[in-house]
């Protein structure tokens, strides 16, 4: 018998045993029904859902979320590179930088409302903002603690600075920079689902949430709690399988 | 250089690397006059002067810390020197091509690149065309022989190949000079044992000056036509030791009267210079 094929399933188990406990406890009434509905109830109401109004809130969600991780990308890969190529120019700013990235983004809200307004560039700004220093952070870091035998490699084959920079400290900064972009696009969800609840939103997943707790439509609102966990991990595992495949050496 | 030229130097002298005579039988190849290091209050060189010979294979021994990779790494520019000249051939490194190999070819190699693309980054470095390098690195590759799936990326394979890919990487771009740091300390003995009769076949083949550090004396007076031996800092020649021993050198070599006896030369200059407090 081929116990290592199985092996594949065990985490089933522990997702069976979930659905278990919980179809006990509704079928056996230990739990108030209308707090906890029956996992049947409750995927029939994210399969409906999906094909309708929750899917449409699951898609803004992820295009906030997109557009604010990949925002925050762009500004601080290159800026996490260049303050990461100079330890002195790091050291002078990381300070200001842990004590942005200390700050909790939540507390920025009230500021980025006067700055945009109640519309999506807030939601994203700030949720930019939360993943820009988580990001930041982890590529410069990634930078400085490229290895130093492979700068002198590089250095002693007759590369240039610059060619160091890109050739050497930019890939060798790479493992660490995923760890930020997985880091920075959790955060960026949380900062946004935060504020699709409260700041004047009409849709996404925090919305829904928000909008079924009120309505004590419970299947609905663990529905979309379930869409928003679903959201989450498999934002983590897309950057898993991209750094998987493009950088190859991580952790060898 | 076009693809045509490249062939591994052959000794420019025509003299053979075996066996050479008392006294250079040649130009010195590297000539170090005058340096002085020091690391805060400790000085590791003080007015040292030294010459290499050409298309030798010189080993560097002495006590732990006496300052043996400092002195290649001043040779090959990796740290500044205080004070002093270091001339090739009268000329200065910036003028001439030299290799490097590291003792931690795991770090030294680039794991984003395959084995045949770090071999041929060097020549990258020296804006040789894409077409050229490929040529270069299989000519190489070619000459030594080596049977290596080159494909593969470092972390793919055992450590005696990565350590033949980091000396292949040094020797592509044909280098006047060869510096290795206890190129073989982080491999197994069989491992080791291997890589010490590669190396010599490089050395035989292409006849590139080498320097080596080397922490173990069986390897350092195996590999070499000259050691130096070193005292403790601040550093002095305690010895310069030729080995007469033929080459391609063997395992019979290491039970020859003549080899065993200078190996216990040499031990002898160590633990002298290592009881001096
Ligand atoms: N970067 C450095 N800073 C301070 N001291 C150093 C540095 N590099 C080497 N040393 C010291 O200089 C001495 C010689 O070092 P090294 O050349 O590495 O010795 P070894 O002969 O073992 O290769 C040692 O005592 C070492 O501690
Ligand atoms: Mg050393």
């Amino acid at each position: 018998m081929n116990t290592k094929r199985l092996e594949v399933f065990l985490p089933l188990i522990g997702v069976a045993g979930l659905v278990a406990i919980w179809s006990g406890a509704t079928f056996l009434k230990l739990v108030d029904p209308v707090l906890l509905p029956s996992p049947a109830s409750t995927f029939d109401a994210f399969w409906k859902g999906m094909d309708g109004r929750l899917g449409f809130d699951f898609a803004k969600t992820v295009y906030r979320t997109a557009m604010a991780t990949v925002i925050a990308a762009v500004i601080a890969i290159p800026l996490g590179i260049v303050l990461g190529a100079s330890e002195r120019v790091y050291r002078s700013l990381e300070f200001v930088i842990d004590f942005f990235r200390s700050t909790p983004a939540s507390a920025m809200f009230p500021l980025f409302l006067v700055l945009f307004g109640v519309g999506d560039e807030t939601k994203i700004s700030v949720a930019a903002f939360g993943a820009i220093l988580v990001i930041l952070f982890n590529v410069a870091y990634g930078v400085m603690n490229a290895r130093k035998t492979r700068l002198l490699a590089a250095k002693v084959m007759g590369a240039s600075r610059l060619r160091v920079l890109f050739d050497v400290m930019l890939l060798e900064s790479l493992p660490q920079t995923f760890v930020g972009l997985r880091n920075g696009v959790s955060l960026a969800l949380v900062i946004i689902v935060v504020a699709e609840m409260f700041i004047g939103s009409q849709d996404g997943l925090g919305h829904s949430v928000f909008e079924a707790q009120q309505l004590f439509d419970m299947p609905r609102m663990y529905a979309a709690i379930f869409a928003a966990g679903a959201l989450g991990y498999g934002l983590n595992l897309l950057f898993l399988l991209i750094e998987r495949r493009f950088v190859h050496w991580s952790g060898k | 250089m076009t693809v045509a030229q490249h062939a591994l130097r052959p000794d420019p002298s025509g003299v053979p690397s075996t066996a050479p005579g008392v006294g250079f039988s040649k130009r010195p190849h590297v000539t170090i006059r005058g340096l002085s290091k020091r690391f805060d209050t400790a000085v590791i060189y003080d007015n040292f002067d030294l010459d290499i010979p050409r298309g030798e294979l010189i080993s560097v021994f002495g006590p732990n810390g006496c300052g043996k990779s400092t002195l290649i790494n001043m040779i090959a520019g990796l740290i500044p020197v205080d004070a002093g000249e270091i001339l090739f051939d009268g000329m200065r490194l910036d003028e001439i091509k030299f290799g490097y190999v590291f003792q931690n070819y795991r770090e030294a190699l680039f794991p984003w690149m395959r084995a045949f693309d770090n071999i041929a980054y060097p020549l990258k470095m020296m804006n040789v065309p894409a077409a050229e390098r490929k040529a270069r690195t299989e000519k190489l590759v070619a000459h030594l022989g080596v049977k290596i799936d080159l494909n593969l990326y470092p972390y793919k394979m055992s450590g005696g190949q990565q350590q033949l890919v980091s000396i292949m990487r040094a020797l592509v771009v044909e280098p006047e000079i060869l510096f290795l740091d206890e190129p073989f300390s982080a491999l197994d003995y069989e491992m080791t044992l291997f890589m010490r009769d590669q190396l010599q076949k490089l050395f035989m083949e292409s006849g590139t000056t080498m320097v080596l550090v080397s922490h173990d004396l069986e390897e350092a007076v195996y590999l070499a036509d000259r050691v130096l031996l070193l005292s403790r800092h601040p550093a002095r020649v305690a010895d310069f030791k030729v080995v007469r021993s033929a080459r391609p050198r063997t395992d019979a070599t290491l039970s020859d009267a003549d080899f065993v006896q200078t190996k216990a030369h040499c031990l002898d200059v160590f633990q002298r210079e290592v009881r001096r407090a």
